[in-house]
């Protein structure tokens, strides 16, 4: 078992989220930096699904009641094992009793801490994402309190390879955040989209799992129209305008918004924004469905590469 | 690239990002266009279309998620205005009907009165209108279960509250402004409560919910003794 010493900010239990459910009202929820979870999982020879934990601007301190292999990946954290310090990107084994202190971010905002053989989580409609808002999921459907016992499913002192258990997370260092405009674009003005593209926007204060309000100039809609909108499906990135000010729809969204959606952040950039801190600023530029459709599959050929890597026998 | 099969069809096709597209029907509330939807919906189940990862229906539209790993924009568009969604009519207009008994007022309604005031009638008036109509399951969503129910007589519309309640029960089935619903689960919210019923929307362990989209429903008043038989039934 992980032991929850102390639970950090906000440390849940998520996978790639709840697939299958929405039109049934059950959010997607799932980790807010897939990239980041993905790679974890692949450090410890796991699926790139499998359930870890995702860590929240300060970190939880965990206590490994049986040895086993973990890595961090994601943002750049202040952790250490056993006083040790840590390298982001990496797999390192834990012995019985090691205590494993995430820490403060210091670069990025979120990290996931995958064990190998993944975490013994609770599946509902075949996902191991927590639902916080309807309390089902995860751990417990909700955040790791002091006390938590987490179950690892099949925790192993030792794995081949662990030099090659190693990567860079190369997050981009531009501002920019790309988008596919839509659906309902038309319900701006040609003044209102450029503005939504030609200006600098900041992440509030009042930024969560469900979305991220942000400050910066009011988007102006087209004559005779305004944010509502007859409600309709939504997707994580889904940029919401219900009045002038947009809101970033992420992980935790409902399923349907009754508001009008002016653009829509692409898959490859999510993990971008999962990284950003309130107080961050960011741009947004317009891409074509295509040329989002290729840097996800860009994205994804990295980390099948690293699989790869890390599964190579060795020569010597 | 142009959807050229849309011209002839009766939607648009728009992407919602890189790894979804609505198909958009309309953009008002009627029974007519949300049958369209759910018809759609129903070809598109059909089809079995590997790379769909889910069919979200809406009001007057239809959002489809996919995974663009296995399915390109084009290519699922391409197959989306392969679709007869006509052939589907029968399924979306014989939808089923639910009955959802409700136990009104009391101690389940403590709004019933409030409601009733606000609307000029008397609380059993306000009981008759609301479960003499037939409603439509537009589609899901707020909250897992949740029902968007078209069909409320408007003599019974009422504001929100202005404090919301911390805390509603599941199965508490509300008012606000034009719209009634029902709970799936506990939560803090406004709406005015005008009564309970024991069925359960939402079960988290299954993911099965008692309403659908496409679905009729009737609400049917029952007492509190049949409302405890109920409840201990559905245990």
């Amino acid at each position: 078992m992980l032991k929850v010493v102390s639970p950090g900010l906000l440390t849940t239990v998520q996978d790639d989220g709840r697939t299958g459910y929405q039109s049934r009202g059950v959010p997607v929820c799932g980790a807010m930096d897939r990239y980041a979870l993905f790679a974890a999982n692949i450090l410890v020879g796991n699926d790139m699904n499998e359930p870890a934990l995702e860590i929240t601007a300060l970190g939880p301190t965990l206590e490994f009641e049986s040895a086993n292999i973990f890595a961090l990946a994601g943002g750049r954290f202040a952790a250490a094992l056993d006083g040790a310090p840590l390298k982001p990107g990496r797999a390192y084994a834990a012995a019985r009793g090691s205590v494993l202190t995430v820490g403060a971010a210091e670069d990025g905002f979120r990290a996931y801490v995958a064990v190998a053989g993944g975490l013994d989580a609770e599946r509902v409609m075949g996902s191991a994402a927590t639902c916080i808002a309807a309390g089902f999921g995860g751990y417990m459907g909700r955040a790791l309190q002091t006390g938590d016992r987490i179950g690892m499913k099949a925790p192993r002192a030792w794995m081949s390879g662990m030099t090659r258990r190693e990567t860079k997370l190369r997050y981009s260092a531009e501002p920019d955040i790309r988008v596919i405009m839509g659906p309902q674009d038309d319900l701006f003005s040609q003044r209102g989209k450029d503005i939504f593209l030609g200006s600098e926007y900041r992440l509030s204060g009042d930024c969560d799992r469900m979305g991220y309000r942000l400050d910066g100039r009011d988007i102006e809609y087209s004559p005779g129209n305004d944010g509502n909108i007859v409600s309709d499906g939504v997707a994580m990135g889904s940029v919401q305008v219900p009045s002038g000010k947009p809101i970033i729809m992420m992980a935790d969204r409902q399923t349907i918004g009754g508001y009008a959606k002016i653009a829509c952040v692409i898959s490859a950039d999510l993990p971008l924004l999962a990284q950003k801190r309130p107080g961050d600023s960011i741009r947004f530029r317009e891409v074509s469905v295509m040329q989002a459709q290729e840097s996800w599959r860009r994205l994804v050929r990295a980390l099948r590469a690293l699989e790869e890597d890390i599964a190579a026998e060795d020569i010597w | 690239m142009r959807d050229e099969g849309a011209v002839m069809k009766k939607y648009k096709l728009r992407p919602c990002g890189d790894s979804a597209v609505t198909m958009v029907f309309g953009s008002g509330i009627s029974p007519e266009l949300n049958r369209e939807v759910v018809r759609c919906l129903h070809a598109l189940r059909r089809a079995d279309v590997r790379g769909i990862t889910e069919l979200v229906p809406a009001y007057c539209s239809l959002t489809v998620h996919y995974d663009p790993l296995l399915l390109s924009y084009e290519e699922l568009c391409g197959r989306i205005n392969g679709l007869d969604c006509a052939e589907h009519a029968a399924e979306a207009s014989s939808a089923e009907l639910l009955t959802v008994p409700v136990c009104y007022g009391g101690q389940y309604g403590p709004d019933l009165a409030s409601v009733a005031e606000l609307c000029g009638m008397s609380e059993a008036e306000v009981v008759a209108l609301h479960s003499a109509a037939e409603y439509l399951v537009y589609m899901l969503g707020f909250m897992p279960g949740f029902p968007y129910l078209g069909g409320m007589d408007e003599r019974i519309a009422a504001p929100r509250l202005e404090t919301p309640r911390v805390r509603i029960e599941a199965g508490s089935v509300g008012i606000a402004g034009k719209q009634t619903g029902i709970y799936p689960l506990a939560s803090p919210g406004g709406w005015r409560i005008i009564g309970r019923t024991p069925l359960r929307l939402f079960d988290a362990a299954s993911g099965e919910t008692l309403c659908r989209a496409g679905m009729r429903l009737r609400f049917v008043p029952v007492s509190v003794e049949e409302f405890a038989e109920l409840e201990a039934s559905v245990c």
